[in-house]
């Protein structure tokens, strides 16, 4: 059986990393009691899949987890148990249960979310040079010393007041498809704003299918 | 005082420039939040090196949890901040908090430290600092919290006592219950209103000294004569012990099974249980083994109990079977048979470390099936029959080829052998031999399992441990153990064995730190000031400042480590007592220096006084847990042992070099 979870990584765990939160996941459902299906060979791990890795420093409203159960189980009661023993920043939005050959979330991921809260100071002088970024047709930049093109990374942004009016959301809609990924902190630096200001949550994976 | 929210805020600006931030934001699976309810006495608990090291002590998991089971406690923990938090915590005004609610360790009422060895002291005054209390106790006022310190470290409180308020000498689990309700009884009114500690911390102090097992430094004064040496230690006030006697439990607890799950990889990420506590071998060097005393043993339904739960409390993906000899636990074959049943279905690592060198060992691995590790580890010591009878570890050679061949024949490619160089009148034959000894494991491996086999050598250097019977000797020099070494790496050249060894300024600090006197505070004082911390850590080592600091106090190092000693010398540490007296120490001494074995205890009581100084406890809890003989004697009244005897003085040669 292999299902799929959607899950919040807030609070403290956003300051994890992605291969703790692999293993963060697994002590909580073998906390759980979930069935869990191993790898064969020396160092057997069980088969857990996440669809894409968080930055560390960012919360998130939506990351997703295949998980390979070697048992059929109720899924509710899968639900139930493993939200009783996971810490606090890990809430299990939905579950539901997939084709075991539907390809890997990694591969179908096409595009991800992210709001970014601003002080509201900085983001009153965000919109021209948000304008001239959208309006440029390439961006060329450099991160890790090889050069590339930010621009058609970016699928869509927007700049909202908080819901409480106290700070601005930047909303950014980037592209997460295999080695064509648009980082939230280089669209930050393109506009100018120090990382240090801003708080970045990932709201929303977009998948192929 | 910053409010948790304060800290909150502040520490949002800094974690994501720090490696692994993980470390300093709490919310484990299994951390437990209580609220400040202001009647509750607020323990916080130190483990004064990083997370990655602390967050898996079981001893101060023991008292977390002791602590926190109380309606009218709670206890939270906090660890060293790693070189780049601190500086920007200091940038930044921050100061040390506690990972499960941010407050500042100012606003406890107990910090306790856990000091299991010396090279964490520098970072205890560190933390103080960084909580911005007064470093010294003598500076701390009704507003301060108290400052405990426990651990195997602390059986010589005497380098630390100028800044701990109470050390807890030997087991924590029971006494710590009286220190918080002595805290509970001395408590002040606070003035208009605020938070924080409030005591009456005079008669707070004193109260604490007159509980068994504790010892607060601020009512003893140590004289010392004219050559340094102490001449006695007085006490200052109406009923505080000498000596201090250590406190033990006559029967170990419940082993604590919801250990901390850390979010991120740490040293150790395992779930243990203690299966005994204490040892019988009587190793002469071995600190641990004459300081825990006597041993007492869990049944084997207890132990797979708790492994039981911890697993389902953890989910961890390794547990750990606990003691300081698994071989002499009584009942093994059958802890094994009944832990490898139990999780026969799971995809658990079980280790089982200090195995005796014998064939048996390797069955009782195989029963657990440990081979992910690909290494299997033994401890000989040392390698020439002479050093084996000086240090009371006889393991013929035949028995460790045997077993080492065993071992390589039945699938491990790697043996880890551990050896210790610079026991009392080690020469360079008896290193040589340990090279030899490992060329000769390493070539019966391959004429049993081909080339692949590999060996690894770890060859620490002996330090002369206070409470131990090689108090009385001399640290070998910094010359002989690096020329020791040079003779170990030009001897093991081969490329499949690998040689790791101490560096002899880190067994010198430390062998410093362990037999220091009073004095020994200023010294530590002043190398923390100049920039010492994380002494522990080779990377972090200022061996150059240490040197300067016991200058600056016109002290020689070399008074503590390298010179003869009067057979009556009154040690700084006489007047803290493990149990043992110091006339067996110096008897099993002598037997040393005569190449006599001493066999295990439990097939012959030495008399080495554990018995007589626990022999009430001995008798309300008889049974099989306690290996000590039954005592018969009728009960005594519970009056506390004088002062140990120093050894007669017909017998008064100087020993050492």
């Amino acid at each position: 059986m292999r299902v799929r979870l959607t899950f919040t990584k807030q609070g403290p765990l956003r300051y994890i990393g992605h291969l703790d939160l692999h293993t963060l996941l697994e002590r909580g459902m073998r906390r759980a009691g979930w069935p869990l299906a191993y790898s064969q060979g020396f160092h057997p791990k069980p088969r857990i899949q996440l669809a894409s890795a968080l930055p560390l420093g960012f919360t998130s409203r939506a990351e997703l987890a295949d998980v390979w159960l070697n048992a059929e189980v109720n899924l509710a009661e899968l639900r139930h148990r493993l939200q009783a023993v996971l810490p606090k920043g890990i809430d299990i939005l939905g579950i539901t249960e997939v084709d075991e050959r539907a390809p890997a979330l990694q591969t179908q991921l096409l595009a991800a979310e992210y709001e970014a809260s601003l002080p509201a100071e900085l983001a009153s002088r965000l919109p021209p040079r948000l304008i001239a970024l959208l309006q440029a047709s390439s961006l060329p930049r450099q991160r890790r010393g090889k050069p590339y093109d930010l621009r058609p990374l970016i699928h869509a942004l927007d700049l909202y007041p908080s819901p409480d009016g106290e700070r601005a959301i930047l909303f950014m809609r980037l592209s997460a498809r295999q080695g064509a990924t648009g980082r939230p902190e280089e669209v930050l630096d393109a506009l100018d704003i120090p990382l240090d200001d801003a708080r970045i949550e990932r709201t929303r994976l977009i998948f192929a299918s | 005082m910053l409010t948790p929210e304060q800290i909150e805020t502040r520490l949002e600006r800094i974690l994501l420039k720090v490696q692994k931030p993980g470390r300093y934001v709490g919310g484990e699976w299994n951390s437990i939040v209580k609220d400040w309810e202001p009647d509750r006495l607020k323990a916080a608990l130190i483990f004064p090196d990083i997370y990655d090291i602390g967050v898996s002590n079981v001893g101060l998991k023991i008292l977390y949890d002791e602590i926190n089971r109380r309606a009218d406690a709670l206890a939270e923990r906090a660890y060293a901040p790693w070189v780049d938090m601190e500086a920007l915590m200091r940038q930044h005004g921050i100061p040390l908090y506690s990972l499960e609610t941010k407050h500042p360790l100012a606003a406890f009422d107990l910090i306790g430290f856990s000091l299991p060895y010396e090279t964490l002291y520098t970072n205890a005054l560190n933390i103080l600092d960084l909580a911005g209390l007064p470093v010294h106790a003598d500076q701390r006022s009704d507003h301060h919290p108290i400052v405990i310190a426990g651990g195997h470290a602390v059986l010589n409180p005497e380098p630390m006592h100028a800044f701990i308020d109470a050390f807890v000498i030997g087991e924590g689990e029971e006494v710590i219950h009286d220190l918080l309700e002595a805290l509970q009884r001395h408590r002040r009114p606070q003035a208009g209103g605020q938070a924080g500690p409030a005591f009456y911390r005079e008669a707070l102090l004193y109260d604490l000294a007159r509980i068994p097992g504790v010892y607060v430094p601020r009512f003893y004064r140590t004289h010392y004569l004219e050559d340094g040496t102490v001449s006695r230690v007085e006490t200052l006030a109406e009923g505080i012990p000498n000596p201090v006697i250590k406190r033990i439990v006559a029967k170990l607890p419940p082993p604590p099974t919801d250990f901390i799950v850390p979010n991120i990889d740490v040293v150790h990420n395992r779930a243990s249980v203690e299966i005994m506590r204490g040892c019988t071998r009587g190793c002469r060097f071995c600190h641990a083994g004459m300081i825990t005393r006597p041993v007492r043993e869990r049944r084997v339904e207890e132990i797979v109990a708790a492994a039981r739960q911890a697993i389902r409390s953890t989910g961890f993906e390794e547990l750990a079977l606990l003691s300081l000899s698994s071989s002499d636990y009584t009942h093994i074959q059958e802890l094994v048979q009944a832990i490898s049943q139990e999780f026969k279905n799971d995809t658990l690592t079980i280790s089982l470390p200090s195995l005796r060198i014998e064939t048996v060992s390797i069955d009782l691995m195989d029963a657990l099936r440990d081979r992910r590790s690909g290494s299997f580890t033994l401890a000989p010591e040392a390698a020439t029959e002479r050093m084996r009878r000086i240090i009371n570890k006889y393991i013929p050679d035949e028995d460790l080829l045997r077993t080492t061949r065993e071992i390589y024949r039945r699938g491990w490619t790697t043996i880890k052998l551990y050896f210790m160089i610079g026991h009392p009148s080690e020469t360079l034959d008896d290193v040589k031999a340990i090279a030899d000894l490992c060329k000769h494991v390493l070539a019966e491996g391959r004429k049993v399992a081909g080339m692949k086999v590999k060996l690894h050598a770890g060859v620490s250097t002996f330090v002369p441990k206070p409470h131990t019977p090689f108090q009385w000797v001399s640290c070998d020099t910094r010359e002989s153990i690096l020329a020791k070494q040079a003779l170990l790496k030009r001897e093991l050249r081969d490329r499949n064995i690998k040689l790791s060894w101490t560096d002899p300024e880190d067994t010198l600090l430390e062998a410093w730190l362990s037999r220091g006197d009073r004095r020994l505070s200023d010294v530590i004082y002043t190398a923390w000031q100049n920039g010492a911390k994380f002494d522990a850590w080779q990377d972090q080592r200022k061996f150059d400042l240490w040197m300067a600091a016991f200058a600056a106090h016109g002290l020689d190092p070399a008074f503590y480590t390298h010179r003869p000693r009067r057979v009556d010398e009154i040690f700084p540490w006489d007047h803290l007592s493990a149990g043992v007296r110091k006339t067996y120490l110096f008897q099993d001494f002598r037997q040393s220096l005569e190449g006599q074995i001493r066999v295990d205890c439990r097939q012959r009581c030495y008399a080495c006084g554990i018995l007589p100084t626990f022999a009430n406890l001995r008798r309300d809890h008889p049974g099989p847990a306690w290996k000590c003989p039954e005592v018969k004697s009728p009960r005594r009244a519970e009056a506390p042992p004088g002062p140990a005897p120093t050894p007669s003085l017909e017998e008064l040669p100087m020993v050492g070099d």
